[in-house]
């Protein structure tokens, strides 16, 4: 009889002691000698992560009130601008947001800052209400002033994501990190097999309330995240062989470590944030078991060429070439490096395993699952901005 | 005798420039030199890259001529520096490094950077994402 069990009985186990964890790379040479069958039996919990640049990152503060009390309509942090339609002292600050004046410090560095318990410089201004007479504050936050801070990312944990190459004669530089000219350099971001939707390609176990590990404390899966696509192409693994869903994350910035979450400056993009990102996969069935063994020469993507407008596709790889240091796309030789830390991943899938093992870490049954049909729009150009 | 093939940083003082240092280096001390990158101008300070490659005395000498030129002659390795303990392995300098100073190690994924390999591009200092690279290649 086929195995099938429920998130439940996975929990009862966890809290007994009696789980078996492996992480998805352990769990795919496993199942070099083993059937999907015979690990969906032995194995309870499957532990994925990665730790890249993720643009979409951002943090919910509330800053407490002044006295007198002021509504903030216009907002810095430290220099950076952080957005001040989110009533009297509430802010929403993004990753990616800068000062053009100083380029290189943006809303990551303020959000890792905050993290490591630094001060942060607040001026904020307001037009002065009858209820918020004040027009001016600057003052100092840090993470012990302020109410909340809360780490809010709409779109996280890409389910794969394109080879970056650069056909053209000039050096291009990009979020996927400084292209060299001629195809001299191919750059890759996800981690592979460790990767947590690439163990989990139909989101049979993720879902909106999935808990996670998010930048070194647990969080939550909040949402489908935005630009999410599940009609890409897959290959014959059931891996989409490109870009395609996404995660909005959630949970509390106080409780989170800069290990875990580390702000970037990328020469001639801007600011960006490096998250943390495990997720726990239950093997129910030997269907999932069968997914989570999915090993690096199984799980295909797309080489594209970001020198060219539209990034036009150039050919397909596997993550056991990426990982071996060249690639060959039209006939061309070309070397690999990786743009997000594969050991910082480990390091997370590790933390996940033993946390879960120690009990501290319970799986949770999403509370809705994904859409399973939705594609992506681009945005038209309408004349004078009318409608036709 | 056995040769040795070392990377020094060459600094030069504003009135270097007309004399031809290298050509002694080769002529007189039987040095073999390849220039990995040169910045020097008539009448300003300079810095040079060069490997030499000769024998343990004659390197030593050639070396000692340079300096009694009043030209400073430090190993590259002691120029470079990276901060290792905030560095997160992202990878991102490899993809630019050429010389292979700059390398992932295949098992741990962790950067493995090897200063003797350095050719002083410098591309890897605004290719890592929290700039961590520090070269001192020009005068200061």
């Amino acid at each position: 009889m086929s195995i099938q069990k429920t998130y439940e009985e996975i929990n009862e186990k966890i809290r007994r002691g009696e789980a078996v964890v492996l992480t998805a790379e352990e769990v795919s040479q496993m199942a070099l000698t083993a059937t999907p069958e015979e690990i969906a039996e032995k194995v309870d919990v499957v532990t994925t992560a990665t730790f890249g640049a993720m643009c979409s990152s951002g943090a919910i503060v509330n800053f407490g009130h002044a006295n007198p009390p002021i509504r903030m309509e216009k907002i810095r942090l430290n220099g950076v601008p952080a957005y001040e339609g989110l009533a009297a002292v509430d802010t929403y600050i993004g990753a990616t947001a800068c000062d053009p004046e100083n380029p290189k410090y943006g809303g990551a560095h303020v959000i890792q800052d905050l993290v490591d318990g630094k001060d942060i410089e607040l001026e904020a201004w307001g037009k002065g209400t009858d209820c918020y007479p004040r027009k001016h504050i600057k003052t100092i936050i840090n993470k012990e002033t302020v109410n909340e801070m809360i780490l809010f990312n709409p779109r996280n944990a890409y389910q794969n994501y394109p080879v970056a190459v650069n056909s053209t004669s000039q050096m291009k530089y990009t979020y996927m990190g400084n292209l060299l000219p001629n195809m001299r350099n191919a750059t890759y971001s996800t981690s592979g097999e460790l990767s947590p939707l690439l163990n989990d390609p139909e989101m049979k176990t993720i879902g909106i309330g999935t808990r996670i590990f998010l930048g070194g404390t647990q969080g939550f899966v909040v949402w489908p995240g935005t630009q999410f696509n599940t009609l890409k192409p897959k290959n014959e693994f059931g891996v989409p062989v490109s870009n395609s869903a996404t995660l909005a994350v959630m949970g509390n910035l106080k409780e989170m470590s800069s290990e875990f979450l580390q702000a970037a400056y990328y020469e001639k993009y801007g600011v960006s944030l490096f998250v943390g990102i495990g997720i726990p996969i239950p093997v129910l069935n030997a269907d999932i078991a069968k997914n989570v063994s999915i090993r690096n020469e199984q799980i295909e993507t797309t080489v594209c060429d970001y020198g060219v407008e539209g990034s036009p596709a150039l050919g397909r790889v596997t993550y056991a070439e990426l990982r071996s240091g060249e690639i060959e796309v039209q006939g061309k030789k070309i070397r690999t490096a990786p743009v997000s830390s594969l050991a910082k991943a480990r390091k997370i899938a590790k933390i996940l395993k033993q946390s879960i093992l120690a009990g501290e870490f319970e799986i949770s049954k999403p509370v809705q699952m994904f859409p399973t049909n939705t594609s992506l729009k681009s945005l038209k150009e309408v004349k004078g901005g009318e409608q036709s | 005798m056995k040769m040795q093939k070392k990377r020094y940083v060459l600094k030069f003082p504003a009135q270097s420039g007309d004399m031809p240092l290298s050509y002694h280096l080769v002529k007189d001390f039987d040095i073999r030199i390849n220039i990995l990158r040169a910045e020097v101008w008539p009448g300003k300070t300079g810095s040079l890259v060069l490997e030499l490659e000769g024998t343990t005395t004659n390197l030593k000498n050639g070396i000692a001529y340079l300096e009694e030129n009043q030209v400073s002659c430090e190993p590259l390795n002691k120029k470079i520096t990276w901060d290792n303990a905030r560095c997160i392995s992202c990878g991102n300098c490899t993809a630019v490094c050429f010389a292979g100073a700059l390398q992932m190690n295949p098992e741990k994924w962790e950067l493995q950077f090897d200063p003797e390999k350095c050719i002083v591009c410098e591309l890897c200092v605004p290719a890592c994402p929290l700039n961590l690279f520090k070269i001192d290649f020009r005068d200061n």
